[in-house]
């Protein structure tokens, strides 16, 4: 079943990386200016017609984000998901709400919790969950949320760790 | 709601006719809260009696914990026997149990809730992540300490507390009651100042009047 469709989508697409195992789930990776198309593709042509989700992670040593558009076939249930890897520098990416009007809400969340720009998504810069949010993107792995949040939320006194082992030792056998 | 909805604006009635609704003033009613003095003597203590035997909850559930109020309603732990039960609305309620971990964007919405609410209110702190941040002490979007955005009369502490946590937590507050020590919404009107700067330390997006009931 797999190897027709990516036999199909090596035809249009550069494929750089197929992988995945089993029945039902292949990842294949291609290019930032052919991804969305890649996506269009899959749905008009092969009955990948719906979105499981869009999501993103941050390779921060390489200094690019990965975009993965998973995808879903309901006939056969079999699910593609659609890679791409993006410069992290000024991070933007071509919208592709007019696939589906929801994937709109997934772009929202990445502007808001990457800082990756989709232009011309609806609503894309409106808050979404972080309301009045004033620092860097707090997904992005350079963010030190343990400092933020030290420095930006008042915590009670007498918060403190042990080592439970030694902890122990010391409060039972102190003479040992 | 938003900034915009808040804004000036000509609304049509139902017949018609065009009147201007200015949100601010129309829909809230922004002057500080004002301390309610006790009455004197043995009547404070009957009202304190009936307030503590008529506990209205809010049914509002900002984190995990709002999950140990399902078993606290239903017929095993029952806590209607207590003469405790859960409301819809905030005016109907006289109690605020903040269950769980607060993020700010919640925060925001709990205060409204409060400020709503009717006196005499009380909050409870339900569960660690109200304490102290609990397991989310290092999240970058969740408060650590609730009492410094509201007054809190009781904390059940755990992770989860089980239901009869709550119900010693319900026990506590009805003795503070009947003592005349749950003056939360006194304290409240009294360091409203410093309640407010506290909240808008945190809240950036202030979008909203200083207190609106």
């Amino acid at each position: 079943m797999f190897d027709q469709i990516i036999a199909a989508v090596k035809e249009q697409f550069t494929l750089t990386e197929v992988s995945g195992a089993g029945p039902v789930l292949r990842f294949i990776t291609v290019p930032k200016d052919q991804a969305v198309n890649a996506v269009r593709f899959l749905l008009e042509k092969h009955g990948y017609k719906h979105l499981v989700l869009l999501t993103a992670v941050d390779f921060l040593e390489v200094g690019e984000f990965q975009l993965t558009y998973l995808l879903h076939n309901p006939e056969n249930k079999s699910d593609i998901g659609v890679r791409t890897r993006i410069d992290r520098e000024g991070a933007t990416m071509e919208s592709a709400h007019d696939l589906w009007p929801t994937i709109a809400t997934y772009q929202r969340e990445l502007r808001e919790m990457f800082g990756i720009r989709f232009p011309g998504s609806p609503g894309v810069d409106d808050d979404f969950i972080l309301e009045g949010w004033q620092q860097m993107p707090p997904y992005r792995r350079d963010f030190d949320t343990k400092v933020f949040a030290e420095s930006f939320y008042p915590q009670r006194e007498g918060r403190e760790t042990h080592d439970p082992a030694t902890y122990m030792k010391e409060k039972l056998y102190p003479n040992e | 709601m938003r900034i915009d909805d808040l804004k000036k604006k000509m609304v049509a009635s139902p017949d018609g006719e065009e009147f201007e609704v200015d949100p601010m003033t129309d829909y809230f009613c922004s002057d500080r809260p004002e301390v309610v003095k006790p009455v004197k003597g043995i009547l404070e203590k009957f009202y304190n009696w009936a307030r503590s035997e008529s506990i209205w909850i809010l049914g509002f559930g900002t984190g995990c914990g709002a999950i140990e109020m399902r078993p606290l309603m239903t017929p095993r732990f029952d806590a209607y026997r207590y003469g405790i039960q859960w409301r819809p609305t905030p005016r109907q309620a006289n109690m605020l149990i903040v269950s769980g971990y607060l993020s700010v964007k919640t925060l925001k919405r709990v205060i409204r809730v409060y400020e709503q609410m009717q006196n005499p209110k009380y909050v409870m702190g339900l569960g660690s992540c109200t304490i102290n941040g609990g397991m989310y002490y290092d999240s970058y979007n969740t408060i650590k300490r609730l009492d410094y955005y509201l007054p809190v009369d009781v904390y059940v502490a755990g992770c989860m507390p089980r239901p009869e946590a709550l119900l010693a937590g319900f026990e506590k507050l009805k003795q503070l009651i009947r003592e005349g020590n749950a003056e939360g919404a006194n304290d409240y009107a009294n360091r409203f100042d410093w309640y407010k700067a506290n909240q808008k330390a945190v809240i950036l997006n202030w979008d909203m009047p200083d207190y609106n009931w």
